[in-house]
């Protein structure tokens, strides 16, 4: 049962990778990575008060969002979304059970709105006016690939053109010694039905038991292994490489997902 | 979309553990609210607690997914035959093709918030026996039910807050209808937490009393807990007439506010239109609406205006979380069950707790049961971040 899109754009943001082009230099050994902390921009398409509600992951989730919605040409008002997050906004979230440890438990009524899952799913419609569907997931180490099948399903299904965004930063201590991801990775995909003028690859997907893709290069390992949704990166490198293939990308503990590539030339 | 079957379901909430006693207190109208006396809360509010979670027990080889959210899943598995027939299921059809789809909206929570109060007093370190992974994390959920099952499909967490497993129906019918799976253990699981108790009452959405959606002093939530799950199928098309079955989900986006819902329950129209849409059936179709109906001023106020423009002011509908408290990420699996006991034994729940329907409320608001022949329900869930589902559940014949 293999399940087919066409990849119209995409965004990267991660350590040391501030955008899809930089990533693909990298990725296609055209430039050298250096790794450095990831630097999240200002998510400009929300008012000024939303600006200063939201934490690094929701920047970090409309970051790559805009750059791969803008690079397919696309106007996100018109795309459904999957956002898929091992974990949502950890800091967040510390602070949540921090005043809740304390007496008194005040917590911040706007840090309790901003704890849910969706928090980026919700400011990505607030802030581009979309409102088709969006399916929000965690599916914990696999949920990269949890929400490739779920952007691929539903264009297998409704044939709408889908934005995938996964993300995936981290928690400060003491939630880090328990769930060390190092920084902030995210990478979004605009994926479409059929081929259109802008399409830059066509995918084919399936389960599979095959052994995951990894990388030789102990630094992209690194990152390959410590975000959840840097475990897109054997993907990114062949959409970098544009010769196509096979990559094999890490999902369940029970399977993988086997993606085909063929760029479209 | 094609009709898919609920080949089993159950529910387990403040109102009963599995379907006899769910339906016993719906027949009943009782509701399972009281005054909260939950962990070290000191909130003036009403919960719906499941009694006798905590004495629930994982089995050993499980044993770090131990929280009161996986021992609710586990309490609600049990009920009901559901567990042999997902095993059943997996049998006849193979693991790999039985996928999880779970919502939830703070999963085990819970087990952090109690370990921030045991920090290392010098090094700030969360105690060694707290798990992250398979407790606090929105997956541990689904995860802890592939495993307890033995499937192998895919499988995920539905996130997005009190819609999340409303939507898991939507997610569980796209990969059916791609021919991923053949199965699909849909549903969803929340239990109380400080965070939403305290989170709910930092937005003065809670209510002191037991919630009166739709009355004229509504004013707020009661915060419950719940598991409902289902297994879904394709329908084959010799099922008899008392089967129900999934018959259209709609989704939409709100892009308005983040804990507001539009005013005018613009979302929540498109939701309820997209759902008809899905089914291939006009408004006059549906017979009663389980609303979301949380009980906030605001809330019932859209998406009374939202019903009334799609549906005009004589379907008859109402909300049960006047009986089982807003179960959040489980709400709208609990409310799909609550809406297949509807059809399957001809009966629209009147709305429990409120005493004055609200006059400026459009909608054809029930406080009595109702005894009718209904075919088609729809359920709506909706959530923060603007977020909204609407489901339809029909008998098959």
């Amino acid at each position: 049962m293999k399940l087919s899109a066409y990849v119209g754009g995409l965004g990267v943001l991660g350590p040391g990778l501030a955008n899809w082009p930089d990533a693909a230099a990298v990725l296609s050994g055209q430039a050298v990575y250096r790794p450095a902390p990831t630097v999240l921009p200002m998510p400009a398409m929300l008012a000024a008060a939303e600006r200063r509600r939201v934490g690094r992951v929701v920047k970090l989730a409309l970051g790559v969002a805009l750059e791969a919605t803008s690079q397919a040409g696309e106007n996100p008002v018109e795309l459904a979304s999957v956002f898929s997050s091992s974990g949502g906004d950890g800091q967040n979230c510390h602070e949540l059970c921090l005043a809740l440890s304390l007496a008194g438990r005040e917590i911040s009524p706007t840090r309790f709105a901003n704890s849910v899952h969706n928090a980026a799913a919700g400011y990505w419609s607030i802030g581009t006016g979309a409102t088709v569907e969006s399916s929000v997931l965690c599916a914990f180490d696999a949920s990269f690939c949890a929400g490739l099948l779920e952007a691929m399903t539903q264009i297998a299904v409704d044939r709408l053109p889908v934005l995938l965004v996964a993300y995936d930063s981290e928690y400060p201590q003491p939630l880090h010694a328990k769930r060390p991801i190092p920084d902030a990775f995210g990478v979004a995909l605009v994926l479409t039905p059929l081929r259109r003028a802008s399409s830059l690859a066509r995918l084919d997907a399936e389960l599979s038991d095959l052994g995951v893709d990894r990388f030789e290069d102990p630094a992209f390992e690194a990152l390959r292994a410590s975000f959840p949704a840097a475990r897109a990166l054997p993907l990114l490198r062949l959409l970098a490489s544009r010769n196509g293939g096979s990559a094999i990308l890490e999902y369940l503990d029970v399977s993988r997902l086997q993606v085909e590539i063929e760029p479209c030339v | 979309m094609k009709p898919l079957h609920l080949r089993n379901f159950t529910a387990t909430s403040c109102i009963g553990k599995g379907i006899a006693a769910t339906l016993k207190s719906l027949l009943e109208q009782r509701s399972g609210l009281a005054g909260c006396r939950f962990e070290t809360v000191d909130i003036p509010t009403y919960v719906g607690e499941v009694p006798g979670v905590d004495e629930e027990r994982l089995p050993e080889n499980l044993h770090r997914f131990d929280c009161r959210n996986n021992r609710l899943a586990e309490l609600a598995l049990r009920q009901d035959g559901f567990f042999e027939a997902v095993q059943q299921a997996a049998s006849r059809l193979g693991r790999r093709r039985v996928g999880v789809f779970m919502g939830t909206s703070t999963a085990g929570i819970l087990q952090t918030e109690l370990a921030y109060r045991e920090r290392d007093p010098i090094s700030g370190a969360l105690p060694a026996s707290f798990e992250y992974g398979s407790t606090h994390n929105s997956f541990s959920v689904a995860d802890y039910l592939r495993r307890r099952c033995g499937l192998e499909g895919p499988a995920v967490a539905v996130s997005c807050a009190c819609a999340s497993s409303a939507k898991a129906f939507g997610s569980a019918r796209r990969m059916l209808e791609a021919g991923l799976i053949d199965a699909a253990l849909v549903g969803g699981v929340d239990s109380l937490c400080l965070t939403t108790l305290y989170g709910f009452h930092s937005l003065q959405l809670s209510s002191p009393a037991p919630c009166r959606p739709f009355d004229v002093a509504r004013d707020g939530i009661s915060i419950g807990e719940g598991a409902a799950l289902a297994l879904l199928e394709r329908a084959p098309d010799d099922l008899d007439g008392d089967s129900v079955l999934l018959l259209g989900v709609g989704e939409s986006s709100d892009a308005y506010h983040m804990s507001a819902p539009h005013p005018e329950g613009l979302g929540a129209r498109r939701a309820m239109r997209a759902a008809l849409a899905s089914a291939v059936l006009d408004p006059g179709d549906i017979d009663y609406i389980n609303l979301h109906g949380t009980g906030t001023p605001s809330n019932d106020r859209s998406e009374s205006h939202a019903v009334t423009s799609v549906f005009g002011p004589t379907t008859p509908c109402s909300s049960t979380k006047g009986a089982t408290g807003h179960t959040l990420g489980a709400a709208g699996a609990l409310e799909a069950v609550i809406s297949a006991l509807a059809v399957k034994n001809g009966f629209m729940p009147g709305g429990v707790h409120t005493s004055t329907v609200d006059p400026t409320l459009t909608a054809l608001y029930i406080r009595d049961n109702r005894r009718a022949s209904i075919m088609r329900v729809m359920s709506n869930s909706f959530g923060f971040g603007g977020t909204n589902c609407s489901l339809i559940l029909g008998r098959a014949g």
